[in-house]
């Protein structure tokens, strides 16, 4: 392998300036974004919208945040939206019909999300199945038991679930606390931690990881744990927003969650993400379904609109960094 | 004068580099109508390229090919079996779901009308070969049912229904049992008396003499010569592929030998049996043999990256067993894999991240990394293996061949390692950074490691080791000390002639 080119960008050495890129191009899409429709309609950026907003790809933000994960060892976790389903109704079950205390209710449903990542990453790491195999018919699993556990009826919740959503603490949303807690708590462990260093490791060259002494096994059962851990507190915020635990809930969130982290430069080939990058991605994909609300389109082709601007940012970001990202 | 038409193909000239290493410089071949013809050489000598070139899977550089009289290139192995050239590769990767009939009209079935498979007669026709070299099994059955002697079988089935008249064979006996070789010598006869020429490529000597009509040897690359098998000497042949000089460019130091520190008995698992030494402090022991004699696959199993089946390790005097290599880090035996590759780096990520990962459990005990403490440590050792890159930040990726390997070898000395063992540690880097690393093996030898290094390239093997031991198809086959190797007893040729499977 031939040594890159000499040369210099902006003052920095090649390889310098494409890490810098690497991890913070895609905040200049953000930002050029964030312009872009503020333009059009300034209130875009009006504190009371920012947080709205920020409150609502909360949800989305836990599901990404393990999807990240999932897709960094270089695989998929397709089960979260099912998840989101599944744990609501359970919330359902214990708190509204059984009359248990709501953390009672929340423990046992996000126990079950967690333990269900559990059994897709056990799948995926004792028997070698393929990521997407594993939880694509895992997915129907659970959102099967959703279905089984509600009898296909809707189980609403009381003021005190929902205020959980709507609540404040010091004039800051529930939600937005639990993401920017989930998301500093998820940077250390990927960024300071063994963990996060064997996770890359793995995700980047699992024979080589395995021959320098770490434990794929467990590495890759750790990520889909994790995961369903994520996507049960993101179905807690989604059972207080919506009030109730049905089974048909979270259709399609999965998308928005792997949307997320590959724009935020997670790489598919696996071993490359980082969290803040994610963080950037969640907030990409809530901009696109604010935005458009926002410039007045069409609520109908926003799912086009998403689609387009899903390929566009990830192949902006491609061309920045050059080859770095498969 | 030479009869032009005694020869089917001929090939002059022929050049092919990869990236900056010459793989073939002024090669040429010529092949008579009919006759079986041996290529030799030690590993990396050029042969599989030239092959490779010859059926189009490589383009050479320069050179021409004549087959049949008329100038020839080929494209591809497809665009070479069209004009009468197949390849039987060493490793058949046959589709396990298709029938014997499917696999041997593959590209070019019965249609009916332009569009319709026919199947009926492709099977009758397919049958009829079979029938022809009294192959036992209906045309239907499908290959994931045959063994790998019989779908290599298959394989030459279809070369000759193709209506090859040159069919190349890489190692085609690797596999094969005692018998299903004689099957296969009985068929390659029977191809010659029909004037099929065959190129045969094979370590086995016996086999050589037993089958072949002609022998061309090469070396580095370059061509040595041909000749007639008639009268040739198993010695005769071996010093035609040898012939380099081991000049004194290896930087070996002498250092004081202690006591042992690792030793293994009658380890036993696949592809090596009952291999037994041990290797003393500030040694440097060398492991040497052909390309699947066992000894990375040795290598791989101490380090417990493979199972082992049988055998004893003792560190320090101490029994040990090692499941994973987890197990052989935190013992203190660490393993430069030669696939540098696959189980060397993560290319995407820094300098520091790889040079860090196996050693993180040791250096940072604590909750969180201290990554000031992290990246000074690593800089440490990039500097003392001489890394040149503008920052140890830098990805794996961005960094030469040579370079890649220092950072390979940075993060297993940092391990601290009792046993060091290095596989090819000199593959694919350039003169420069080959010198370095010599040196940096001799530093650690002296600090009381004990170094075992597998070569493939002699030279390497006899001016670094201190004793060398040989393997020939899984086993042991002799030692060799330094005092040998510098008193001239032990050349070039009594070591291949070991690889080879003489005594």
């Amino acid at each position: 392998m031939a040594q890159k080119k000499e040369g210099k960008i902006l003052g920095m050495e090649r390889e310098t300036f494409r890490q810098f890129m690497g991890k913070y191009g895609v905040s200049v899409v953000m930002v050029v974004m964030i312009i872009a429709i503020a333009v059009y309609n300034p209130r875009f950026i009006s504190g009371a919208n920012l947080v709205n907003v920020i409150t609502q790809i909360s949800i989305n933000g836990m599901l990404a945040f393990g999807m990240c994960l999932c897709i960094t060892i270089g695989g998929i976790d397709l089960t979260v939206g099912a998840q989101l389903a599944l744990v609501g109704v359970i919330m359902g079950q214990t708190i509204t019909n059984a009359g248990m205390p709501i953390v009672v209710g929340i423990l046992i449903g996000v126990g079950v999300a967690t333990l269900f990542g559990f059994i897709n990453g056990f799948f995926i790491a004792k028997f070698n199945m393929f990521p997407f195999v594993v939880t694509l018919s895992m997915q129907l699993v659970i959102r099967g038991a959703a279905q089984v556990i509600s009898g296909g009826k809707a189980i609403t919740f009381g003021q005190a679930v929902k205020n959980m959503y709507y609540g404040k603490f010091l004039g800051i949303p529930y939600p937005v606390l639990v993401l920017l807690v989930v998301f500093v708590l998820m940077y250390i462990m990927f960024h300071w931690t063994k963990l996060g260093r064997y996770i890359l490791a793995v995700g980047g060259n699992a024979n080589a990881a395995v021959a320098s002494g770490v434990s794929e096994f467990k590495i890759r059962v750790i990520c889909h744990t994790l995961s369903g851990f994520l996507a049960g507190i993101g179905a807690v915020i989604m059972a207080a927003k919506t009030g109730s635990g049905q089974s048909n809930l979270g259709v399609g969130y999965e998308t928005d969650a792997v949307a997320a982290s590959v724009i935020g430069g997670t790489s598919f080939a696996g071993g490359i993400a980082t969290m803040p990058g994610v963080l950037i991605g969640i907030f990409i994909v809530g901009f696109i379904y604010n935005g458009i609300n926002m410039i007045g389109i069409d609520a109908n082709w926003q799912s086009i609109i998403r689609g387009l601007v899903i390929i566009g940012t990830v192949m902006l970001d491609m061309a920045i960094n050059g080859k770095s990202r498969k | 004068m030479r009869n032009k038409d005694e020869y089917i193909f001929e090939c002059e000239g022929i050049y092919k580099a990869f990236g900056g290493t010459q793989a073939l410089a002024d090669v040429q071949l010529h092949v008579k109508k009919g006759e079986v013809i041996a290529l030799l050489g030690e590993n990396g000598a050029g042969k599989s390229t030239l092959m490779k070139a010859v059926i189009g899977l490589h383009q050479p550089d320069a050179g021409t090919m004549t087959f049949e009289g008329k100038p020839y290139s080929a494209k591809g192995p497809v665009d070479a079996m069209k004009a009468g050239i197949s390849m039987i590769h060493q490793e058949l990767n046959p589709e396990p779901y298709l029938t014997i009939a499917e696999s041997i009209f593959l590209n070019r079935e019965d249609v009916h009308g332009g569009i319709f498979l026919d199947k009926k007669k492709q099977n009758q026709r397919a049958q009829e070969i079979l029938d022809q070299f009294g192959f036992g099994y209906p045309a239907t059955t499908v290959m994931g049912k045959l063994s790998l002697a019989q779908m290599q079988m298959v394989e030459i089935i279809k070369a000759v229904s193709c209506d090859a008249r040159m069919i190349i064979m890489d190692e085609p006996t690797s596999s094969l049992d005692s018998e299903e070789t004689e099957h296969l010598f009985a068929t390659i006869r029977d191809l010659k008396s029909k004037g099929v020429a065959i190129i045969y490529i094979s370590h086995r000597m016996d086999e050589i003499f037993e089958i072949c009509d002609s022998v061309a040897v090469f070396r580095d690359g370059t061509y040595v010569g041909a000749r007639s098998m008639e009268g040739v000497t198993r010695d005769e042949l071996i010093s035609m592929m040898v012939g380099r000089q081991v000049k004194n460019v290896f930087p070996k130091t002498d250092c004081e030998i202690g006591d042992v520190v690792f030793k293994v008995e009658g380890l036993t698992g696949k592809g090596f049996e009952d291999i037994s030494f041990e290797v003393r402090a500030g040694e440097i022991l060398g492991l040497t043999g052909l390309v699947g004699s066992g000894r990375s696959e040795t290598m791989r199993a101490i380090f417990g990256l493979d199972p082992l089946e049988k055998g004893k390790m003792w560190l320090n005097g101490e029994e040990i067993t090692i499941k994973n290599p987890r197990d052989a880090i935190k013992k203190g035996v660490c393993m430069v894999n030669e696939d540098r590759k696959n189980y060397g780096l993560c290319l995407f990520r820094s300098i520091r991240e790889n040079i860090s990962l196996p050693n993180l459990p040791a250096k940072q005990p604590g909750l969180l990394l201290n990554q000031s403490r992290e990246k000074k440590e690593c800089a440490e050792y990039a500097k003392l293996l001489t890394v040149k890159a503008g920052s140890i930040e830098h990805n794996a990726f961005s960094l030469s061949g040579g370079n890649q390997q220092k950072v390979v070898i940075a993060k297993w000395i940092m391990a601290g390692p009792k046993v060091l063992i290095l596989d090819e540690p000199t593959r694919g880097v350039d003169v420069g950074a080959k010198s370095e690393i010599h040196t940096l093996m001799c530093q650690f030898a002296a600090k009381g490691m004990a170094v075992i290094m597998i070569s493939s390239e002699l030279p390497e093997v006899m001016g670094m080791s201190d004793r060398i031991l040989v393997y020939h198809e899984g086993k042991l086959n002799g030692e060799v000390s330094r005092e040998e190797v510098l008193s001239g007893a032990a050349t070039q040729e009594v070591i291949l002639a070991k690889e080879f499977g003489g005594k």
